[in-house]
């Protein structure tokens, strides 16, 4: 059994092949690459699936304590900074999300991407990535979990600009990159502020009662240490899972192909930062409350803003987005308040729905586009749900599949996500101990029943105008729905989203009661000490108090725009009033505040360097020097030129030449002169030989 | 007290014969003079106990090369009889250089200590040649001899007359 | 014979030397500068022999060198005339300042 879990390190390398094969050889060819990217993907789902069994199989032992698979990596002085592997019951949970989703959202690509220019580069693109995701979620330590972090958010800029023609996608990829590379770093800073107190960064190592007791009691900048890596780790996860206040680069990042939306925005890399923050959150429990609160707080004004601004937005991605980013401040809640599983069990399930949910969008974007071709209209916004309508008629598959991932996020039971929001609304009220103002967990209750009102609302909304009612446009009215590979995965998945609920259904529940997930995974940070992981029992008061909000805002969506017309305006106008309806579609003026208060000044302070470089400063200086040297050279070269070259040079010719002119006419030819000569030289050699002895 | 007449008479004959061959305007004269000097000469050596080359001197300076020298003037008759001036243009240059020569080499020969031995002279001294030459000496004898046989071939053939060649191989 | 001391043999092969050389310096006459050689190497001769009296009574060296200096004056002056009679022949002239062939 031990053995099967050395398969772990070959999990991701299945998909980096497929990426090198791709890159390197198959490039040209478009399916060649999509079955190489699709096999790499497929491969490793298996064998995630051979070691999700042994975990299944080992009980107790693996699942709490975990294998690992140290490799000893950097030689640093006297010891060994270790990277690698290992699984527990929560990695093999993630490892059968990942795959899984991957898998088919790989082959719903290779449909979706036909007739791409850059098809195969696509699939060398998302092979890395998924490569990434998948050594994330087998890391055993920070350093290696934050490597695939930036490959994932390297893929993620270039399929976000994947379509780089259009300026839009361009800046999109930019804004992504950048808004979390602030998390980065600070992630980054948790880091090293981790390692340099701890020596390690590993995490099993981290999670010693011992070490997390150092850390609680040393300090960093007057705060416990424990609470300032935490923050700093946590501000990676706002960055990547987009959180208040970095949250802006999601509903952008929708420009890249809906796959890319569907895999990286929905299911893996923003749910990287809730992973982080689950497991890393024994050292944000080890000082009670001060960091906690604050990823409860977060994920609070996440999850209702960002229900909020979506409950305005036409685009049909956009909407999705929204509820993207208010999902995960759900799980944000959930952890935030120690429910390590509640956390957790969300992130899984809204995984599998928000892929079906973004998946289909695309479905219903390419039908459009279908229509639109038929129609022969190309200026009319695809993508836009007021030109959509009565696609439930066209589409029939892919309506059934949405609704199921429609009916899971807005938490109706039995669908997967009413079991997950249920259990994180149900922690948040055990905690806060009923109506008490004073606490946290009461406003992050609070918040998260509004959020899921909204969040009904909007899906409602949605629902309502893009299948139900009558086609509002050409291009909905010939709308065509797309081939085996874009709706059978769409199929797998709304399985999942019915039934990945009754994974962990709380005990107390007769009948299906079973705390499965919560004995599997729930229990990984059991050793460390500091969380509370009871499981918590149904509150059927509760439950049946989201139901009819959930149901409520669910049918009164669908009311309001199932017979909406072609150029009415937008119900919500009406009921909200139009300022606030004006300030929910413009996204509560987040990113003009960005531009105006950040990047207009850093732009201009760039400005500011750059003409200190290029005109008042260096440049001159560096003329400056240049023209000196050239100066000086002219100057030694004139010195060359008339007294190198003229006076020594020809000088000594010239001399040479004259003195050879007079000196021949001691040439006469006869003999006797030369015998004077000889004899004027004798009689002075003579005369100076007596003159030195003193003559 | 004897011999320093007899030197003083030869050194007569010697240094005036050799101002007449300067001073003479004629050149035969000049020769004529040569043998005279080269005359006194044989005394000099009879005065230094040096018999045998007193002999020499005679029968080869004075017999042959005087003699030679004579009809070589003889073959360029027209010098004989010239009346120009027979000096040149360093004349003047010349005249000052030699007799402060004269006094240079003196003073400077004059002033070293010569090692003058005051054995008597060999009597042998002709037994003495004759073994030098043919013993220690024998390879400058007899590259004389034939440095005497090059310089007799070589006066024949530049002195012969190459207007009377008819082309023949001769 | 300490009558006549070795400086006046030295003087007087010196003052012939000078004579000599001033023969050869001067004269226009081929002839007459080959006469002027004569009278040094008869000047050389002399100092040979007188040193060799004075100095080594016993020995011969000096006497054996003038000998050899006799001998080579005779191949000299052989050759030299043969010259200058070829010339003689060739230009009509013994002027010695009209052979300057090597002049510049």
């Amino acid at each position: 059994m031990e053995q099967l879990f050395s398969l772990t390190p070959l999990i991701p390398v299945f998909p980096l092949l497929a990426f090198a094969l791709i890159v390197l050889w198959a490039n040209k060819n478009n399916r060649l690459s999509a079955g190489l990217a699709i096999a790499g993907i497929a491969i490793s789902a298996v064998i995630s699936w051979v070691v999700i069994f042994a975990t299944l199989a080992s009980g107790h032992h693996v699942q709490v304590e975990g294998w690992s698979l140290p490799v000893p990596w950097l030689p640093t002085g006297t010891t060994v900074f270790n990277i690698g592997f290992a699984v527990d019951g929560f990695t093999a949970a993630m490892l059968f999300m990942v795959p899984l989703v991957s898998t088919l959202i790989f082959i719903y690509a290779s449909e979706y991407m036909e007739g791409d220019s850059r098809y195969a580069r696509f699939f060398a693109y998302v092979s890395l990535f998924v490569f990434g995701m998948l050594t994330l979620v087998v890391a055993d330590n920070l350093l290696l979990l934050f490597i695939s972090w930036e490959i994932m958010g390297l893929c993620s800029y270039l399929l976000i600009g994947f379509w780089f023609e259009k300026d839009s996608a361009k800046k999109a990829g930019l804004k992504a990159f950048l808004t979390t590379r602030i998390g980065d770093v600070l992630l980054f800073a948790g880091m090293l502020f981790l390692y340099s107190k701890t020596g390690t960064l590993t995490f099993r190592e981290i999670f010693e009662p011992a070490v997390l007791h150092q850390l609680a009691t040393t300090t960093i900048w007057g705060q416990p240490a424990a609470v300032v890596i935490s923050l700093l780790v946590f501000g990676g996860a706002v960055g990547k899972s987009a959180q208040f206040p970095l949250h802006v680069w999601l509903p952008d990042a929708m420009e890249g192909p809906t796959p890319v939306s569907a895999m990286i925005h929905a299911a893996t890399m923003v749910s990287a930062g809730v992973y982080l923050v689950a497991r890393m959150l024994p050292l944000f429990a080890v000082v009670p409350v001060a960091a906690l609160q604050w990823v409860a707080i977060i994920g609070s004004i996440t999850a209702f803003f960002a229900a909020t601004i979506g409950l305005a937005q036409n685009d049909i991605k956009r909407v999705l987005a929204y509820s993207t980013i208010s999902q995960l401040g759900y799980m944000m809640i959930g952890l935030g308040l120690g429910g390590f599983l509640a956390g957790i069990f969300h992130l899984l399930t809204h995984s599998f729905f928000k892929a079906l949910l973004f998946l289909g969008s695309g479905s219903v974007i390419h039908a459009m586009e279908h229509g639109a071709h038929h129609v022969g209209d190309h200026h009319t916004d695809p993508q836009d749900m007021m030109n959509m309508g009565g696609l439930a008629q066209r589409m029939k598959k892919t309506y059934i599949a949405y609704m199921a991932g429609t009916l899971a996020l807005a938490g109706i039971v039995p669908f997967a996500g009413f079991f997950s929001k249920d259990e994180i609304l149900a922690d948040a009220w055990h905690q806060a101990g009923g109506f008490n103002f004073g606490s946290v967990a009461f406003w992050a209750w609070l918040a998260g029943t509004l959020g899921a009102f909204v969040t009904a609302l909007y899906m409602g909304r949605q629902i309502g105008l893009v299948f139900l009612g009558k086609p509002r446009t050409g291009l909905s009215e010939h709308a065509v729905e797309p081939g085996k590979r874009m709706t059978y995965p769409l199929l797998v998945l709304g399985f999942f989203a019915l039934v990945l609920g009754f994974a962990n259904v709380p005990e107390n529940v007769p009948l299906i009661g079973n705390g499965w997930l919560h004995h599997f995974a729930g229990m990984v940070h059991e050793s460390a000490g500091v969380l509370d992981l009871e499981a918590l029992p149904l509150n059927w008061g509760l439950a049946g108090l989201a139901t009819v909000i959930a149901l409520t805002g669910f049918f009164g969506g669908i009311a309001l725009y199932r017979g909406h017309q072609a150029g009415q305006e937008d119900p919500m106008v009406k009921i909200l009033g139009r300022p606030l309806f004006t300030l929910l579609k413009n996204k509560y003026y987040v990113d003009e505040f960005y531009f105006a208060v950040i990047i207009n000044p850093v732009i201009k302070l760039a400005d500011l360097a750059a003409k200190f470089d290029y005109d008042w400063v260096i440049n001159p200086i560096v003329n400056f020097v240049g023209n000196t040297g050239r100066w000086i050279s002219d100057i030694s070269a004139e010195f060359d030129r008339v007294v190198v070259d003229g006076l020594g040079v020809l000088g000594t010719a010239r001399f040479f030449r004259w003195m050879g002119k007079e000196l021949r006419y001691t040439q006469t030819g006869q003999a006797q002169n030369y015998l004077l000569v000889i004899a004027l030289v004798s009689l002075s050699l003579v005369g100076v030989y007596l003159f030195g002895i003193g003559f | 007290m004897a011999e320093q007449i007899i030197f003083f008479i030869f050194t007569l004959i010697v240094l005036g014969g050799g101002l007449g061959i300067v001073f003479t305007k004629n050149l035969y004269y000049s020769a004529l003079f040569l043998s005279l000097t080269l005359s006194g000469m044989a005394g000099y050596f009879v005065l230094l106990n040096a018999g045998f080359l007193a002999a020499v001197q005679v029968v080869v300076y004075v017999g042959a090369i005087a003699i030679l020298i004579l009809f070589a003037i003889m073959l360029s008759r027209r010098m004989m009889t010239s009346t120009e001036p027979q000096s040149n243009r360093q004349t003047w240059l010349a005249a000052i250089v030699s007799p402060l020569l004269f006094i240079a080499l003196l003073v400077l020969v004059l002033q070293i200590n010569w090692p003058v031995s005051t054995a008597a002279p060999a009597s042998d001294y002709l037994l003495l040649l004759g073994m030098n030459f043919l013993g220690s000496y024998v390879i400058p004898f007899e590259v004389v001899s034939v440095l005497l046989l090059v310089a007799l071939v070589g006066a024949i053939v530049l002195a012969r007359d190459t207007s009377t060649d008819t082309g023949r191989e001769g | 014979m300490t009558a006549i001391p070795l400086s006046w043999w030295v003087t007087v092969a010196t003052a012939l030397f000078v004579i000599g050389l001033y023969a050869t310096l001067t004269r226009k006459n081929a002839i007459a500068v080959l006469i002027g050689l004569e009278l040094m190497l008869n000047s050389a001769n002399i100092n040979f022999v007188a040193f060799n009296r004075y100095t080594t009574p016993n020995q011969v060296g000096g006497q054996i060198f003038a000998v050899f200096v006799i001998a080579i004056a005779a191949a000299e002056a052989a050759v030299a005339l043969a010259i200058i009679i070829a010339t003689y022949r060739r230009r009509t002239t013994v002027d010695v300042e009209d052979i300057d062939s090597m002049k510049f």
